[in-house]
């Protein structure tokens, strides 16, 4: 059993002693320059990049919620982040929804289906899970090729980005900007309270040790649920955000690569980290920024970062500097 | 008797059976690739990840022999699993024996990025629209069965990848070497401890499974287009028919692909929309009902 679980793929629960709001020391410090450049990145940086990479980070970050927390690895998140995108694209498009209510209206679709697929691949573990959730966001490819709404080979384009709250246009990238960047800090805050809640800590119980926890008492499969929820639902926030950034949603948010590039970023930046995910988003975004017109090795190089990480750095970027300052980050 | 068949279906006979030879080749490459999936599985406890990469390298080895080499589809058919095979026995003794001690998820997350370099490293080369491979002289043509024509290269396809499936589970079963190899999925340590040297029977396990998925890439070539993404695709639809049959049992993987093959064939006929979607709608049922799979042990 003990083999099918990622039991010590990911650093043990540390004790939270001198924490504030959960924070460690060295995480608050983290935070303060996360948010520092939070502010200041769009007076120095291209705010539609920024927008994309804090899409994605706030993509990672909920994809760690399940890995680096729950111990399951989910190769289809790429449906709930898909699923997102189109939803509160077609939404905002078809029915004028407002920005904040697209996203929402988004982020339940990719929810429910979420639970009906998190009810399903949740009776199996270890790569039986992965596959299992692998193969059902490839049927979700599938109906997005065919389904009307999503229009095929085309996408929903032309996606409005309208006026937040009906009154703040955010057709200007900077207010645009702002509205992006406090929903992932909203989404990545709410993740860090989620795993620091007496659920999280079950959550975390769970990973370590699942008999275990079941032999506590605690209802396993239902905690998983839930907690594959979360993970699908802030999927699909970063999915509609990005729709709604690039006024366009097709099929390559669906396609099983997307699965495999938060999968990526997430090892990259440290699996079960709390920053993790941010820096490895931000790596893999630029390199994909500055290599796009090398054509099919950005695959190649994608792939050598997998074996590389895998073989020789497990820890990832954010783990290794954790690891070599001796805190927790 | 096609009459009856004709009028009580309201489907013309040709189309039901022409989707029907469709389905069963379509579950042939099912059965050999979930085959080749479950023996590395088995000894490895790792899911392979570059099966599908490795199925389009055996396609792709067909295709250079014969227009760089001049050796034919018969030679293809037993150089390529060879060349792929022992590609498989480097990957194996370079990169995945390092990860034997660690999580399983680790081999996963490897053998996918092996996966994407070698399908990136195609696609450069070849790009991404397919490359012809004729059919060879000796199985072109097709037999009037009298209710439809059957391509001869079609029911080869079906009849070779049939006895390649009972010829690994004889193996498997019958013989010294398959015993070793199913006590050494039991209890490598103990079998280790009798003399045999379990960590080359691991690699040429995964050498031989990783041929098999070559074996069936080299059938392929005459029927899809060889090209850089065709194993990608598939080996999904694989993962799916392994987690509806299990992993526990060879023969039972076999009839999961064949039977899983004809129901996406007979889908095309009579719901062409959900013919994509079939094996994964099943997949999830079978789930609620039977987790362990249909032939799994729980």
């Amino acid at each position: 059993m003990a083999s099918e679980t990622t039991a010590g793929a990911i650093a043990p629960v540390a004790n939270d002693q001198g924490v504030i709001w959960g924070f460690s020391s060295a995480q608050l410090a983290a935070l303060g320059v996360l948010v520092a450049f939070l502010a200041t990145a769009p007076f120095f940086l291209y705010p539609v990049f920024l927008m994309k990479l804090l899409c994605f980070a706030l993509f990672a970050c909920a994809f760690n919620l399940l890995i680096g927390y729950v111990g399951l690895l989910s190769f289809g998140h790429a449906a709930y982040f898909g699923m997102g995108g189109y939803i509160a694209g077609y939404t905002a498009k078809a029915y004028g929804f407002t920005p904040e209510l697209a996203v929402l209206v988004g982020a339940a679709v990719a929810g429910f289906q979420g639970w009906i697929f998190g009810w399903i691949a949740i009776r199996r573990q270890g790569i039986y899970f992965a596959m299992i959730t692998l193969a059902l966001a490839q049927m979700i490819y599938f109906v997005c090729v065919q389904a009307p709404f999503t229009g095929g080979e085309d996408g929903i384009q032309a996606i409005p980005r309208g006026a937040l709250f009906g009154s703040i246009s955010l057709y200007s990238d900077m207010n645009m900007y702002w509205f992006v960047a406090a929903i992932f800090l909203a989404g990545f805050l709410m993740i860090h309270r989620i795993i620091h809640s007496p659920y999280g800590q079950v959550l975390k119980a769970i990973r370590e040790n699942e008999p275990r926890a079941t032999s506590l008492g605690y209802r396993t499969d239902d905690y998983k649920l839930v907690a594959f929820i979360l993970s699908a639902t802030l999927a699909g926030v970063a999915g509609g955000v990005k729709s709604l950034v690039f006024g366009i949603a097709t099929l390559t948010d669906v396609h099983w690569s997307m699965s495999g590039e938060v999968v990526l970023m997430t090892l990259v930046g440290g699996l079960g980290t709390v920053f993790g995910p941010v820096v490895g988003a931000a790596v893999i975004v630029t390199m994909q920024n500055y290599l796009a017109e090398m054509g099919a090795w950005v695959t190649v190089i994608q792939g050598a970062i997998f074996v590389t990480v895998v073989l020789a750095f497990r820890r990832g970027i954010v783990g290794e500097i954790a690891n070599l300052l001796r805190v927790k980050l | 008797m096609l009459d009856i068949i004709e009028n009580a279906l309201g489907i013309p006979a040709p189309l039901l059976f022409g989707q029907l030879l469709l389905g069963l080749i379509n579950g042939a490459f099912y059965a050999m690739l979930s085959l080749g999936l479950a023996v590395i599985f088995g000894l490895l406890n790792i899911i392979n990840f570059t099966h599908g990469a490795q199925f389009m390298m055996g396609a792709f080895v067909a295709w250079m022999l014969l227009a760089w080499g001049g050796l034919g589809y018969w030679w293809a058919l037993l150089i390529a699993p060879l060349i792929v095979g022992a590609t498989g026995v480097v990957i194996e003794r370079l990169m995945i024996s390092r990860l034997y001690k660690l999580d399983h998820l680790y081999g996963l997350l490897l053998t996918f990025g092996i996966g994407l370099m070698i399908e990136g490293v195609f696609r450069n080369e070849f790009g991404s629209s397919g490359l012809p491979y004729r059919i060879p002289a000796e199985l072109q043509g097709a037999w009037d069965l009298g209710f439809m024509f059957m391509p001869i290269y079609r029911g080869w396809v079906v009849v070779f990848a049939l006895v390649c499936c009972l010829a690994t589970w004889l193996v498997i079963e019958k013989t010294r070497l398959g015993a070793y190899l199913r006590a050494a999925t039991e209890n490598a340590a103990l079998v280790q401890a009798f003399g045999v040297n379990v960590p080359r029977m691991i690699t040429l396990t995964y050498g031989a499974g990783v041929a098999l998925a070559a074996l069936a890439g080299v059938l392929a070539a005459p029927i899809y287009s060889v090209n850089p993404q065709m194993g990608t695709n598939l080996i999904i639809v694989v993962f799916a028919v392994v987690v509806i049959g299990g992993m526990g049992s060879i023969l039972g993987s076999v009839i999961t692909g064949f039977g899983l093959g004809i129901i996406e064939g007979l889908t095309k006929v009579f719901w062409p929309e959900a013919s994509a979607t079939v094996i994964f709608v099943i997949m999830a049922i079978v789930l609620l009902a039977r987790p362990a799979g249909l032939f799994g042990r729980a």
